[in-house]
């Protein structure tokens, strides 16, 4: 075995040492009716590194890789070119293999990394502070939740209709054990303001709602100015809870914190962060700084050494499990760290001026697209603001359409049937993304598919 | 002196080796000193080559952004410099051994790295069609059964983020099947020996949590487990081999009294490398366990992440396990989510987590799974668990090991800090090593062991490298029993001296202050 130094000889050493006759007198604690005799039957023995990368080839063959086709998925995961420079430097060993940075002089590497990632996410998201990160936007999402809920004392949360619906989802989960109450509804394609229901949130804010939960630009793509709901939960005392799925945006739009959001979270993967099918993410999480003892996970900051030299240290950590344990913020011990690294580096290269010039790409390109396919006879534009995503209606059920599509080599977006299965009034919907990847050929090629998908 | 043939000083002259010089950098030789990149001049600047936005209307509905940021941007080669020069300042498994107990940093292979980067696993979106994702859908699959046969256990979920995760997704199923049963209840028994994820998980979905005693010997107190039993008990969580590196001899028979007593047994996997291969848990009358892929099956740490946190489930609780899952109908894929889930799954208690769980972790686990088989696995526990044995054998005339006397440990040795002299800890012996060129063991956990000093070598170190670390622990230990003064200003040899933690802890600096931009930083 490739990977196991010790020889037979060193074993029977080590053995004599420890003053045992065989390996078995080690597994004395283990009740002898679940001792196991020998390797498990029916599974394959070790296998040559050759052998297991073209087993592993196989799988990734029985894909349609987003590079391969002209691509629009979005909805929460965006496809981003990353340059070399970011997955060559998480490889370094120092980085990749790491551990958490228990023992501070030995890890200032992934120390200051972290601190400069939670000083970029807070200037981003236009937050005073920001953690060293979440395992993903859905989780970020509940973990301000519940930190609303702390900060205020009260036990409602007023979601819109607009938030990724895998993150209501996944607060309905936990709502139903914790108690949390849960206001939810389902987006519309209201023409202009998809999934945008800013009455509706400003209505139901009341004496007892801990939170709002909006997200910018929201599942449908839609673009909103959040002030006015921020005044009016700082009125009715609680928190405007902001989520951003598509951080490149804030390279073109305010940013929550701007718009008087008390937290904001984030879904970081589209900077840095491939799409590795859903996982692993990084979730960013930001708040004003009166907040800070409330945060869950983990944060980095500034001290110096006995030498008086700056230096880094975790810390704020009698918020966390392993000293508070069951009074802990959270349960969250293991964060992104490597995909938080990747995100940092992917935004050092970029700079402001990166940044920028990467969201006006996006955005234009996402211009041209909408009014491209808009014009496709029996295609209607939903939206009005948008960034890098928008809604068509389809003149039929855009489900079948998206997997014929797939067929013909063409990954044409998100059908909202698929995230709504219960919402017949959606069956029509498809959310495309358009980003830097994508070409002119590729909006034409989509335009050319759908068009011939809805004549026939 | 002696000089080769044209005159160079080819050996180091014998000075007197004084303190090393001040630098006027700062760097001393490759340690090398890096600004943040908040103090560079570098905010106009980029380090990437994108074409001008076309001209085309805005769309934005006048929410543009037109306040300065304030992020700086590196050019490429500054980039690689200077996250190249951050990383040597961390200790990494790759330069050597690192020991931390109950975090298992074992070799990372780096074919992991290749096949999860393949674009096939890692260019795929995950809400793409099922028809063109057959093969990662199969990853998933196939990884989960490994899991399933490997703890004898009849369901898995692949969804939990990390091993914390995997906890809240095995209570939720508890809290689910109970209520299911109309039964719901509010404790969780959690032992004291326990991670602090565990009671965290609990009390997050609203359990009450209550401790159970150890005995003498490191393990869960039978009597008092059984004592503390009834209606209102939900489950226990119980870690086996447990974080004293001992294997909790009693586990079937506080599987049967909690099921007994209407309870659930929950698992903390944390330290599954230490039996896979050789113990089946669910031969144990275990319900639920989740498995740190980045433990057992060695995708990397990461610095702090990603993790992976997939749990297996007994036959009573796989109908509740989370959405998505996988199923395998012929030759073919199928991504059970929410539309679906009521024809086929209607008791899961519902999603924890956006999309189908952490991809990237499933293909490296997957891979080194198959490099190792059936029988390589049960290799990696009996070499972890006698490469931990070797290290408390050699050691424990020297560091006191609380339950050395009551036989073998599993994967990992613990030492408390008895014996030391007055006014030394645990913290002085872990600095120590730290000018050793090691990593420090874990440190004060177990909370049952006063100054606990838990060591986990894992399989894949070799003799040699156990000998010198055997060596350069029995020399920080006499160092410490002697009251070596010196030991106190330990590190010495590090890149930083220890840092203040208190300091950092009163006045919280957690992100750059740049005085030099006004409007940023308002």
């Amino acid at each position: 075995m490739r990977y196991l130094p010790l020889t037979d000889s060193d074993r029977q050493a080590m053995l004599r040492t420890i003053g045992a006759a065989s390996i078995d007198d080690l597994f004395v604690d283990v009740p002898e009716a679940a001792r196991l005799a020998g390797p498990i039957a029916g599974l394959p023995d070790h296998a040559s590194e050759l052998a297991v990368e073209r087993h592993m080839a196989k799988l990734a063959k029985r894909n349609l890789s987003a590079g391969e086709a002209p691509f629009f998925l979005g909805c929460g995961a965006y496809k981003h070119h990353v340059p070399a420079t970011v997955d060559h430097l998480i490889q370094r060993g120092e980085f990749l293999t790491s551990y958490t940075p228990y023992q501070p002089e030995i890890a200032q590497g992934t120390l200051q990394a972290l601190f400069e990632f939670q000083t970029q996410v807070a200037r981003l998201l236009g937050c005073d502070v920001a953690n060293a990160s979440m395992y993903d936007g859905s989780t970020a999402c509940w973990e301000a939740i519940t930190m609303a809920r702390r900060v205020t004392k009260r036990g409602k949360a007023i979601l819109s209709a607009g938030l990724h619906p895998h993150y209501v989802s996944l607060a309905r989960t936990m709502a139903r054990f914790t108690g949390d109450q849960l206001d939810i509804a389902i987006p519309d394609l209201a023409p202009g303001a998809p999934g945008g229901d800013m009455a509706r949130l400003l209505g139901a804010i009341d004496a007892d709602t801990s939170c709002v939960v909006v997200q910018n630009p929201n599942i449908l793509g839609h673009i909103a100015d959040l002030s006015e709901l921020a005044a009016r939960c700082h009125e009715k005392g609680a928190l405007m809870i902001a989520v951003v799925t598509e951080p490149v945006s804030l390279g073109a739009i305010r940013s929550p914190g701007e718009m008087g959001a008390d937290i904001v979270v984030g879904e970081g993967q589209s900077i840095g962060v491939g799409l590795n099918f859903g996982g692993p993410y990084v979730g960013l999480f930001a708040c004003a700084e009166k907040y800070v003892r409330q945060m869950p996970g983990r944060l980095c900051g500034v001290t110096s050494d006995a030498d008086g030299q700056r230096g880094f240290v975790l810390t704020l950590s009698t918020r966390e499990q392993h000293i508070r344990r069951e009074k802990a913020t959270s349960n969250i011990c293991t964060n992104a760290g490597l995909c938080a690294l990747a995100f940092s580096i992917h935004l050092t290269l970029l700079g402001e001026t990166g940044l920028r010039n990467l969201a006006a790409l996006n955005h234009a390109g996402a211009v041209s697209a909408a009014a491209r396919l808009g014009g496709v006879p029996g295609v209607e534009l939903v939206n009005g603001p948008f960034f890098n995503e928008f809604t068509l209606k389809l003149a039929k059920e855009s489900r079948p359409i998206v997997r014929s599509l797939a067929g013909q080599g063409i990954l044409a977006g998100v059908s909202l049937g698929r995230l709504y299965p219960d919402a017949p009034g959606l069956a029509n919907g498809l959310v495309v993304a358009v980003t830097e990847t994508s070409s002119a050929e590729d909006v034409e090629s989509l335009a050319e598919a759908l068009e011939a998908e809805l004549a026939a | 002196m002696s000089m080769n043939s044209e005159g160079r000083v080819t050996r180091p002259e014998n000075t007197a080796s004084a303190a090393a010089p001040a630098t006027f950098t700062g760097n001393r030789g490759l340690m090398l000193e890096e600004q943040l990149i908040f103090e560079r001049d570098d905010y106009g600047r980029t380090g990437v080559d994108l074409p001008k936005a076309p001209l085309v209307a805005n769309l934005l509905g006048g929410l543009e952004r037109h306040r300065p940021i304030g992020l700086p941007g590196l050019p490429e080669p500054e980039t690689v410099r200077h996250y190249t020069r951050l990383s040597r300042q961390n200790y990494a498994i790759d330069l050597g051994l690192f020991p931390l107990g109950s975090c298992t940093m074992k070799h990372n292979p780096r074919l992991n790295e290749k096949v999860a980067r393949m674009p096939g696993f890692a260019d795929l979106h995950p809400l793409a069609p099922v028809d063109t994702v057959q093969g990662a859908l199969g990853v998933i699959h196939e990884l989960g059964e490994w899991l399933k046969t490997l703890t004898g256990m009849s369901g898995v979920a692949m969804a939990p983020k990390a091993g914390a995760h995997g906890e809240l997704c095995g209570l939720l199923a508890i809290r689910a099947a109970q209520e299911a049963r109309g039964n719901a209840r509010e404790v969780i028994l959690v032992p004291e020996s326990a991670h602090g994820t565990n009671p965290a998980t609990a009390a997050f979905c609203n359990y009450r949590v209550e401790n159970i005693p150890a005995t003498a010997d490191g393990r869960v107190d039978l009597a008092a487990l059984e004592a503390r039993l009834g209606p209102d008990v939900a489950g226990v969580m119980i870690t086996n081999p447990n974080t004293c590196g001992l294997f909790e001899r009693d586990m079937q028979r506080i599987s049967d009294a909690v099921h007994a007593a209407g309870g659930l047994v929950y698992c903390d996997g944390a330290n599954f490398n230490a039996i896979v291969g050789r113990v089946r848990p669910g031969d144990l009358g275990i319900d639920a366990m989740h498995i740190n892929l980045h433990k057992t099956f060695s995708t990397p740490h990461g610095g702090g992440g990603p993790g992976s946190g997939p749990v297996v489930f007994s036959a009573a609780l796989a109908p509740f396990a989370p959405l998505p899952f996988v199923d395998k109908q012929g030759d073919d894929y199928v991504l059970v989510e929410e539309e679906t889930a009521g024809e086929h799954h209607g008791a899961s208690f519902g999603r924890m987590a956006a999309f189908h769980g952490q991809m990237g972790m499933f293909t490296r686990a997957l891979a080194y799974i198959l490099s190792h088989g059936a029988d390589g696995l049960r290799q990696v526990a009996e070499d972890a668990v006698l490469n931990a044995n070797y290290v408390l054998r050699s050691l424990d005339d020297v560091l006191d090991a609380p339950f050395g006397a009551s036989g073998p440990c599993m994967h990992e040795a613990l030492f408390s800090d008895a014996g030391l002299a007055q006014g030394f800890t645990t913290l002085d012996i872990a600095k120590g090593l730290i000018d050793e060129g090691f990593h420090p063991m874990t440190m004060y956990f177990p909370l049952v062991v006063h100054g606990a000093m838990l060591v986990e070598p894992t399989e894949t170190e070799g003799k040699a490298t156990l000998d010198q670390f055997i060596g350069a622990l029995r020399s920080v230990a006499e160092r410490a029993k002697a009251g070596d003064a010196a030991l106190k200003a330990a590190p010495a040899l590090a890149p930083r001296r220890r840092l203040d933690e208190t300091a950092a802890a009163r006045k919280p600096v957690l992100v750059w202050k740049d005085a030099d931009l006004p409007e940023a930083a308002e």
